[in-house]
């Protein structure tokens, strides 16, 4: 446990030893700062009934971010470490690969977190200054929060899994970013695409992200969405854990 | 616990693609010993000490570290060797003091002991001036320190250094020469290097390795008898020539011999010996006795470079033949 910690520390302070953390937390807090504004015009025309969550989700800027910082985010967990050589000093150490794998993801979800949190205290701010404060109720929040978390999760073990594949940071960002934009786009064939019968429109159906988060972002919370993530996170974990383990038998 | 033997290899191979990088190698290394592992680039050195440290599997063979296997019982190996691999990677982007806290940590130490371990290792690798100095703006020979000192901050039983001294100046490779030298007796050390007199000064013993297996395993100072048991002796005496000559030719032992004139009336002789033999005595005595003056007498003793020049054209010629 304690060689788990130090590496989330160490993976975290990564983040702001370089400027790349810097760089990312900016322009996600422009994004953010974009789709608050868009929102509060929005507010302003006209009365509705939406929550302001799904409001913020229907502007677009939330997918924008996740899939394009998320690649950023976990390209350099494994690749750095191979491509300088550390990644050799941490595996003769005595860790677990599992603890390291598990470090890495813990640690780079963190940091995705952490680039959320403008959102929900520009949230917080518009709430203070309308009078309707069911709008912004805790469960909303909670479950809007979930929707990001749990996305998150799935999207930083896919960065993961791609970063230890290569010693270059830039294919790992390329292989994360396709993997990533793959799966988001399967959500527009069952969104907009011909509509079909039969098994493979139900399947779409069910892997569609965007109507995933459209119930997070209403508060409505399915199981089969919390599954479908975590399933899925933790899947790409294992393949993580193998292509780590893969020195030992290659 | 066993015999006392800190590492046992047991036909120890390792296949890249179908190519051998060390093939078959078994040895042995006990408690406090430090031995070094020695050979041109490409002899499988690092391959060695990589599976030693449990970053490698090898293709067949076994190896045990302290009585654990280190494949199968990697953690437990883990736990008891420091391990500086070549070319010595660090995370650039870190203080000292810093990495050495994240490398302890990750080594399970913790609290006062990981801070005092800290301070100990800092000073014992001459880096307290540097501790809060990134590792990025250091120079080559500090952070090769650091390394040293990683692998020390746990106490480990085996350290395993793969060549220490890789682009250091010669006043920085003589303070890790010592460095390693201190660190016999209550660790065992395991080095590896291509630099001939570095092993001669360091180890007890040397494993000298060519193209993936062992040529010679002994103390240098055995391997320097075995091949320099035909080493020359060269003398420079002040007698009459003729006497000389004659004396020389009468002496048991000589192979052939060279009597050259120097200055004044010193005569420089080469003799060569026949294998086993040392003349030097011999030749003391008749200079005592006959009145002639000594002024130098030394019988050249081979270093392991001629050592090793010397195995690898055995082979070579073996492979040739």
């Amino acid at each position: 446990m304690s060689a788990f910690l130090a590496i989330v520390r160490r993976e975290l302070s990564s983040y702001f030893a370089s400027l790349t953390g810097y760089i990312l937390i900016a322009c996600v807090l422009f994004l953010i700062g974009f789709t608050i504004t868009d929102l509060l015009e929005r507010l302003n025309q006209e009365s509705t009934d939406v929550p302001v969550t799904e409001m913020f989700y229907q502007t677009w800027y939330f997918w924008l971010i996740l899939l394009l910082a998320s690649p950023l985010i976990t390209m350099r967990t494994f690749a750095h470490e191979r491509s300088s050589g550390t990644f050799e000093t941490l595996m003769t150490a005595p860790v677990r690969d599992i603890e390291v794998v598990l470090a890495k993801f813990a640690s780079a979800l963190l940091f995705h977190l952490l680039l959320w949190m403008p959102l929900f205290l520009c949230v917080l701010i518009v709430r203070y200054y309308a009078n309707d404060t069911t709008a912004f109720g805790p469960p909303l929040l909670a479950s809007a929060f979930l929707g990001i978390l749990l996305l998150g999760g799935l999207y930083m073990s896919m960065g993961c899994f791609a970063s230890a594949l290569t010693r270059s940071q830039i294919i790992a960002a390329v292989v994360a970013f396709v993997l990533g934009a793959g799966l988001f786009l399967l959500s527009f064939r069952s969104l907009f695409g011909i509509p079909r019968l039969g098994s493979s429109a139900k399947i779409l159906g069910y892997v569609s992200m965007i109507e995933h988060m459209q119930d997070f972002v209403r508060g409505v919370l399915d199981t089969r969405h919390v599954a479908f993530y975590v399933t899925l996170t933790v899947f790409f974990l294992f393949l993580t854990l193998k292509v780590v383990e893969s020195r030992r038998w290659r | 616990m066993n015999d006392g033997a800190m590492i046992e290899a047991s036909g120890l191979t390792k296949r890249y693609a179908g190519h051998p990088a060390i093939d078959d190698l078994s040895f042995t290394v006990a408690r406090g010993e430090i031995v070094g592992i020695l050979g041109p680039n490409g002899a499988g050195k690092s391959t060695t000490l990589r599976i030693l440290a449990g970053y490698l599997p090898a293709t067949s063979g076994f190896a045990r570290v302290a009585g654990f296997d280190v494949f199968s019982q990697s953690l437990e190996v883990r736990r008891r060797i420091g391990y500086m691999p070549e070319n010595n990677p660090l995370h650039l982007d870190l203080r000292v003091r810093e990495y050495l806290l994240f490398r302890a940590r990750l080594k399970g130490l913790g609290g006062r002991r990981m801070r005092e371990r800290i301070d100990c290792v800092l000073e014992q690798c001459d880096l307290a001036d540097v501790r809060h100095s990134m590792i990025g703006q250091l120079s080559l020979g500090y952070r090769q320190r650091i390394g040293l000192a990683d692998a020390l901050v746990h106490e480990p039983e085996l350290i395993i250094l793969d060549e220490p001294t890789l682009g250091l100046d010669p006043n920085q490779i003589r303070a890790v020469r010592q460095l390693i030298k201190d660190l016999g007796g209550y660790h065992t050390v395991l080095i590896s290097t291509h630099i001939l007199p570095e092993a001669e000064m360091t180890c007890q013993r040397v494993l000298i390795l060519h193209e993936g297996r062992i040529l010679a395993a002994d103390s240098p100072e055995n391997l320097q008898q075995h091949v320099g048991s035909r080493g020359q002796v060269t003398a420079e005496i002040a007698a009459p020539a003729a006497a000389l000559r004659e004396f020389l030719e009468g002496l048991d032992g000589v192979a052939h011999f060279n009597v050259a004139p120097l200055d004044g009336e010193f005569l420089r002789c080469a003799l060569t010996p026949l294998p086993g033999l040392d003349l030097r005595p011999a030749l003391f005595a008749a200079v005592r006795d006959r009145g002639w003056t000594l002024r130098e007498l030394t019988r050249s003793r081979p270093t392991l470079e001629d050592i090793f020049v010397h195995m690898t054209r055995d082979i070579q010629e073996e492979e040739a033949g």
